[in-house]
């Protein structure tokens, strides 16, 4: 699956991360992401899966003392998202995120999605309504909540706010989405739904998930990079990591007997 | 004490005999032991309950017995003319139509001070201000603030508002003091309300791609006013009984006219003429009734001591209310 032809979304080069008490979480971490292609990454819990997922949308800029160190290149424009000359605001307006725990806003179904579109200057309320509408549809929510679209969105249950999440993290055209353990808190059927979804959504923007669940990284992913320690240990395709990954600790983790 | 020392480790050597044995008699010689220990601990939670609800009283019944003992004081005067009436050599005709008049026009004022000023301060340290040393001495500062006597606020009024900028022994002087002085409260209130917001709500409008004021605007704001209304709130409850203050920047204690209104028939219809008038306060007015010797003055005075606390109540009951209505759709 890894060909020449695959065009390159982002690549991270030489990356490290420190946090303000001094602690290195992400190592000298380099590797693509492919257009249209969602990339799972995997790991021990505390390797830094999380710490490299908030670099992408500089995440790590909103507290004080952390430290990123080489590149994370956008493309097509060849963009470095790391360089303090580029305002963290227009990274968060390509790349938008999905979190662990679902994390509305204590707001109606429809600001929720629309906030985004706000935040963009878009005041054109048909336009919105569409927005909202699509967005909505493409997070597999639309028939559940249509509607009820001014319901407080606290009162959906917990599958139901995580996919609101996503409506809300799609309703803005991003280029790349990132999931950090999207479906940690959900069932299996909340899970597949979501998983669903995510391939869905990989014909048109690039996906990179950070995974607890072995089974998923198979299932969804078309390449998977496994973490420890801060470090990049091996990144592949995903077929190849799990059929037959080149690296001991990798098969550890993978079939168990690690993590 | 040593007994109760060696009963609990018998208590636990037994738990250790429970895990390496299934022998029946062991099994209930050591339910026993855990039994006894539970008992042992229920009768902390017991003893503490007592003491909680006996120092609960203690400061309610004391409350309550000053209210109902104004209350039966001052109970000739509860009447409409009561409010209407100025004050008077004569205590059967004395009234509280200029101490309620100046302490609303003051509140007024007290309030267009402290809720600007003490919200953007909140939101400026929690939001904007870099956390850094400095910063840590202003935190302590404003907590320290909060705890200063209230006659130092008086005295800094003396000397900043009344001579200093010159607007004399006035409503606005009084406004701008009791504003002051409930400035910490409104600043520690509106910093703990946003601090309540969880960082995953912040995260996530970030995430979209909001700036900083849009954040501050569009959440922080708006998750926060139930807190920072409640604060205020009570900070107004607090300002509206202040009387040393008030007194030291030259309340009269006498006054039998009222402020010039703030509305007027002609064009511009407004008129500030009332922030530089005279005034007197509520508690002062009681005060000074309380200070006469005459006892039919004391009547008036337990009247307004209990319409001071009705009203505190009051307060402080719509700021309970508030904070339920606003905080239900939110939960955290
Ligand atoms: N705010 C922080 N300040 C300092 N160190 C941190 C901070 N957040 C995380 N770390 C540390 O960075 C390392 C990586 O954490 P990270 O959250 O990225 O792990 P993770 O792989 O996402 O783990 P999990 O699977 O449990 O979510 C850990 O050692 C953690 O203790
Ligand atoms: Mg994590």
């Amino acid at each position: 699956m890894v060909t020449a032809t695959t065009p390159l979304k982002a690549e991270a080069r030489n990356l490290n991360f420190i946090y303000n008490g001094g602690n290195r979480a992400v190592k000298n971490l380099s590797m693509p992401l492919y257009e249209n292609k969602i990339t799972a990454l995997i790991g021990p819990s505390g390797c830094g899966k999380s710490t490299f997922l908030r670099c992408f949308n500089r995440m790590h800029d909103l507290y004080p003392g952390n430290k990123y160190e080489g590149q994370i290149v956008m493309h097509p424009d060849n963009t470095n998202i790391l360089d303090p000359a580029v305002d963290p605001i227009e990274v968060r307006m390509r790349i938008s995120m999905v979190f662990q725990k679902p994390n509305p806003f204590p707001k109606s179904i429809y600001e929720n999605v629309a906030y985004g579109l706000r935040v963009r200057d878009i005041k054109n309320k048909r336009l919105i309504d569409e927005k909202v509408e699509e967005a909505l549809k493409g997070a597999a929510i639309w028939n559940e909540v249509k509607d009820r679209l001014q319901d407080l969105a606290f009162n959906l249950s917990g599958g139901q706010q995580q996919r609101l999440c996503i409506a809300r993290a799609l309703a803005t055209d991003p280029e790349i989405m990132l999931f950090d353990e999207p479906t940690s808190a959900l069932d299996p059927i909340a899970t597949a739904n979501i998983e669903e979804l995510m391939s869905e959504l990989s014909n048109k923007l690039t996906i990179l998930v950070v995974t607890h669940n072995m089974q998923q990284a198979a299932r969804v992913s078309d390449y998977t990079a496994y973490m420890y320690l801060g470090e990049l240990i091996e990144y592949g395709d995903t077929d190849s990591i799990f059929t037959h990954p080149t690296r001991k600790e990798t098969e550890d983790y993978i079939t168990g007997k690690f993590g | 004490m040593n007994d109760d020392v060696r009963k609990n480790n018998d208590a636990s050597k037994n738990l250790m005999k429970y895990q390496a044995t299934t022998n029946k008699a062991a099994v209930l010689e050591n339910l026993d032991a855990v039994r006894a220990m539970i008992r042992r601990h229920k009768f902390n939670d017991y003893i503490f309950s007592i003491i909680g609800l006996i120092a609960l009283m203690i400061g309610l019944l004391t409350l309550l017995t000053l209210f109902i003992e104004l209350i039966r004081d001052g109970s000739g005067r509860f009447n409409l003319q009561f409010f209407s009436d100025f004050p008077s050599r004569r205590a059967e005709h004395a009234g509280l139509l200029s101490a309620w008049v100046g302490s609303a026009l003051i509140m007024a004022i007290t309030f267009l001070v402290a809720v600007p000023m003490g919200v953007a301060a909140g939101l400026y340290l929690e939001e904007y201000a870099p956390k850094n040393w400095f910063s840590d001495l202003i935190e302590i500062n404003v907590s320290n603030l909060a705890g200063v006597p209230s006659i130092i606020y008086g005295l800094l009024a003396l000397g900043l508002f009344v001579y200093g900028l010159g607007l004399g022994q006035s409503i606005l002087t009084a406004g701008l003091t009791l504003g002051l002085l409930i400035l910490p409260i409104v600043i520690v209130a509106t910093r703990e309300s946003i601090r309540a917001i969880p960082v995953a709500i912040r995260e996530a409008a970030y995430a979209v791609g909001a700036t900083k004021w849009q954040v501050v605007a569009d959440h922080i704001v708006k998750y926060s006013y139930g807190g920072i209304l409640t604060g205020v709130i009570i900070g107004m409850a607090r300002a509206l009984g202040e009387t040393a203050p008030v007194i030291t920047i030259g309340a009269l204690t006498f006054i039998a006219f009222l402020p010039s209104s703030p509305i007027s028939t002609e064009p511009p219809y407004l008129n500030f003429e009332w922030l530089s008038s005279g005034f007197t306060v509520l508690p002062i007015q009681m005060f000074n009734w309380l200070s006469r010797p005459d006892h039919a003055f004391h009547v008036n005075a337990a009247a307004t001591g209990a319409i001071i606390i009705m009203v505190t109540l009051l307060m402080n009951g719509t700021a309970i209310w508030l904070r339920y209505r606003i905080r239900k759709n939110i939960k955290w």
